[in-house]
């Protein structure tokens, strides 16, 4: 049995220790936002945040994750509102077929959260290990752009 | 939180029904009596929602977005009452171009545009006939909007309190719909953002790995290391002893193991041990395709195309005057983002099944095959796709076909996840192909006779397409882009004019290594070498690839127009600085016009960013010009990355490659930026899906050799010392 936090609830699962987070959120707590790519860390889909740092719940055992604040998309909605990132997303129209988006908007949280008015190369930097096959990229900078403009004038 | 978290999927599907609009999966809902049906593809609910019938899959091509736009434009509808489902497999649902329930060509805003936009304006008439009841007043004095009717004197009505009316008096929506004028339109033709964006932020979208049940199993598979083998014997005693395991079963894709989440079925697959057989493709490799295409493109193959004399023109040039080039490309998955998976419940005689799919009409009728059962009682829930480029349009139904058979005799829901590895190595790539082609200028520099023989592996043949992509034993599909004149049932060719054109095709035989569509299909190969090959031309000829263009299609206005645009938005004749180069393509696919020019930089090691892209294309009427642009944006990225990147190799009868580190995905900061025009044009809309793909590898390579002066012939670039940056 692993305890760990969830979206701000205490969850406790019933599976193998070397169970990925990936597969306890999607199978067992079935938080089926956060997406398999690849299973080995060089796709993105499944970035979360632990701990506010985004990672690839993939690569995370979940033992490694016992007693800690896990995040996940379906976390950034708050009172049906959706956040400053994924307004941005809506409002430049990034997604495609879509699967990518979980992994993106968590790791341009992460990165906002961390630095609300990244330049070229931070937002490169951040952006660099998650894949999107249908070639959304030039709407995520865009996003992006327009997510810190909104929280560096204060309008979260 | 348990509770919470592990609701079912009942509750989950009304949930999400209950908020914003559900596109992923919806219940069927002909039980319901709340609605009024109008039409194959409208269904007014008494709560005021409008719910569309989508018969066309969403996997990112934007469908979902323009077919609604189609009926709320001649509807009137307030776009926040829109809700959507996938239409289940049913003849009237069927592509009328296809005459299949099928997603591809590049044709789904085309086909649908005039049927959506019926069904729309039958049911507003319709709905004004009651209106007129319903105010006692003419319909000249009632007009539609924000799905209300509105009287001139300022009261209004809600389609939805119009359903009483309808059903009191028995009216039925008109033969004839009325359409609106184009100058009239208020949604199509403007910018409009995907109507299921919001469930794609949110986490909240049913792809069809994120069907879920409380009673359901997951599968994965061990499947054969040699491509084409299968399992003769295994012993699945090692997995059945980790926790969770529920079953090993042997399945025609290979060993299944069955258990209570992915992760233990995938662990405990690694535990199985198997017997294979390589089904006689031990030897197989792409050196060797490439060694025996190379061998056939030296001999004559099937007349496709003859016009003029070119192949006399040819033998009477001297040789120092004959231009001859072999170009080669390689095989290529189509690694979408969300692996091969599929849901299957078997119950008695009957089989429902959960799956983002491109082909719902073959699947139900390869599985109903495969059962034994009729195909009414195979039921197929079509959920969003998270990309297919092609892939989910299998003839074979493989992906189906894995499920349904690892869900056999266990009366719960079997979800089957391919992981990344079977994904990249399960086969249906972009066949490998090789192009000979020489050509002979006049003695104005200008191309004389041209001679290409393709060579490659049809995708159509001994299908049950065969009869309408084989022409003469040929596969149109391996030849759509290199035909001056329409071939069999494409009505386009190349747009240019070369007054001596031959082209002839060798499909070898169709064994070992699967071919299948990718997007934009045969452009992917003949584009390359079509286009490439004709800047070597204009090269030796002393003519700008551009004029030399604008030259061969002065009697085809819309290519003709096309590559006007292209040279003033691309500043086309402005100098680059040393180091820099330009490159251009142009293209027909699926009835649409595209022409693409870039601009990169070379270092003297060879590797290169590439700086702009500047693309021009005439696909009609443009229907969403936001979704138009993203689908271009999207094409780029994919066809640059396979030019720079992409192959897949056999040797010994293995794929080699497994996963995103050694088959390489383009990356955030590797794409270029983009510049898009759309020629405006009343025409009817034609697709944008694909066509962005053909281009891009051809201007690529003519921007390397005008860089470098080094032409490349053999792709992907990386293995020829150009190395895309990143």
């Amino acid at each position: 049995m692993f305890k760990l936090d969830v979206n701000g609830q205490q969850v406790t699962v019933d599976c193998s220790e070397d169970t990925p987070l990936l597969w306890v959120l999607r199978d067992h707590l079935r938080l089926t936002g956060t997406k398999f790519g690849c299973g080995i860390g060089q796709c993105g889909a499944c970035t979360v945040h632990i701990d506010s740092q985004p990672v690839r719940a993939c690569m995370i055992p979940i033992e490694k994750a016992q007693g800690r604040n896990v995040r996940t998309i379906e976390s950034l909605k708050r009172d049906d509102n959706f956040s400053v990132v994924q307004t941005a997303w809506l409002e430049e129209d990034v997604a495609q077929c879509g699967y990518c988006q979980s992994g993106q908007i968590m790791a341009a949280t992460a990165l906002l959260e961390n630095n609300p008015d990244p330049d070229e190369e931070a937002i490169n930097e951040a952006m660099l290990g998650h894949i999107c096959r249908c070639g959304t990229y030039p709407r995520i900078r865009l996003a992006i752009k327009r997510a810190s403009h909104q929280l560096s004038r204060g309008e979260s | 939180m348990s509770s919470t978290t592990r609701r079912d999927f009942l509750k989950q599907s009304a949930l999400a029904s209950a908020g914003t609009i559900l596109v992923g999966f919806q219940l069927p809902v002909f039980a319901k009596k709340q609605a009024l049906i109008t039409d194959a593809f409208i269904r007014l609910e008494l709560d005021g929602a409008v719910t569309l019938m989508m018969n066309h899959a969403e996997f990112g091509n934007g469908a979902y977005t323009s077919l609604s736009m189609m009926v709320a434009e001649e509807l009137d509808l307030d776009w926040q009452t829109i809700k959507l489902e996938a239409a289940p497999t049913e003849q009237r649902y069927y592509s009328p171009l296809f005459g299949e329930y099928l997603t591809a060509g590049s044709v789904s805003t085309a086909s649908s545009f005039m049927p959506m936009r019926e069904a729309g304006a039958r049911t507003r008439q319709l709905l004004l006939e009651a209106a007129s009841i319903h105010f006692s007043a003419p319909i000249s004095s009632l007009r539609t909007a924000d799905s209300k009717v509105h009287h001139r004197d300022g009261r209004s009505v809600s389609y939805a309190a119009l359903i009483a009316v309808v059903e009191a008096n028995g009216l039925k929506p008109p033969e004839k719909a009325k359409l609106k004028n184009p100058e009239d339109f208020a949604v199509l033709g403007k910018p409009q953002r995907r109507i299921e964006a919001p469930e794609k932020v949110d986490g909240s979208a049913i792809f069809g790995s994120d069907i879920r049940f409380d009673d359901m199993l997951f599968a994965s598979i061990v499947r054969p290391p040699v491509y084409g083998g299968f399992a003769r014997d295994f012993d699945g005693t090692n997995a059945l002893a980790v926790k969770g395991v529920v079953r090993v079963k042997k399945i025609d894709a290979g060993i299944a193991v069955l258990a209570r989440d992915y992760w233990t079925a995938k662990k405990a697959a690694g535990l199985v041990t198997v017997s294979w057989e390589d089904g006689g493709n031990g030897g197989l490799s792409t050196k060797g395709y490439s060694v025996e295409y190379r061998e056939l493109s030296d001999k004559p193959g099937l007349l496709a195309e003859n016009i003029g004399r070119a192949e006399e023109i040819i033998a009477e040039t001297e040789d120092g005057l004959v231009i001859e080039s072999v170009y080669e490309m390689p095989y290529l998955a189509h690694a979408t983002m969300e692996p091969m998976n599929c849901t299957a419940k078997l119950a008695g005689d009957r089989c429902e099944i959960w799956v983002g799919t491109q082909y719902q009409s073959n699947d139900r009728t390869v599985v109903a095959k495969m059962l034994g059962v009729p195909e009414e009682n195979v039921v197929i829930n079509r959920t969003l796709s998270g990309g297919t480029f092609g892939r989910r349009a299998s003839k074979t139904a493989d992906f189906v076909t894995d499920a349904v058979q690892a869900a056999s005799g266990e009366n719960v829901p079997v979800q089957v996840i391919w992981s990344r590895e079977e994904d990249i190595r399960g086969g249906h790539y972009r066949p490998q192909f090789i192009h000979r082609l020489k050509g002979v200028l006049d003695n104005q520099g200008y191309p004389l006779a041209w001679h290409q023989r393709v060579v490659g592996k049809s995708i159509m043949q001994n299908t049950k397409h065969d009869p309408a992509y084989m022409v003469r034993g040929m596969d149109i599909y391996s030849l759509d882009g290199c035909l001056q004149e329409p071939f069999g049932v494409f009505p386009y060719g190349t747009s240019y004019e070369i007054p001596n054109h031959r082209i002839e095709s060798h499909n070898p035989a169709k064994t070992g290594v699967r071919p299948h569509e990718w997007r934009a299909v045969g452009h992917t190969h003949t584009g390359i070498a079509y286009e490439c090959f004709l800047d070597e031309l204009a090269d030796k000829g002393n003519k700008d690839p551009l004029d030399l263009r604008l030259h061969l299609s002065r009697k085809h206005t819309r290519m003709h127009n096309l590559l006007e645009k292209l040279k003033k938005v691309s500043n086309w004749e402005q100098p680059l600085a040393a180091g820099r180069g330009r490159g251009m393509a142009a293209r027909v696919y699926s009835n649409s016009w595209i022409a693409q020019s870039v601009e990169l930089t070379v270092d003297e090691d060879g590797s290169y960013s590439v700086d702009k892209v500047f693309c021009v294309v005439d696909c009609g009427f443009a229907v969403n010009p936001l979704g138009i642009q993203g689908q271009i944006e999207g094409g780029i990225m994919l066809g640059l990355n396979a030019v720079a990147y992409g192959a897949i190799d056999v040797v010994d009868g293995r794929v080699v490659q497994s996963n995103f580190h050694d088959y390489r995905p383009l990356r955030m900061h590797q794409m270029p930026e983009v510049e898009i025009h759309i020629m405006p044009s009343e025409l009817p809309p034609t697709g944008v899906g694909e066509q962005s793909t053909t281009p891009i590898a051809p201007a690529i390579g003519n921007a390397i050799f005008n860089a470098t002066g080094k032409r490349v012939r053999d792709f992907p670039l990386d293995r020829q010392g150009f190395v895309l940056k990143g």
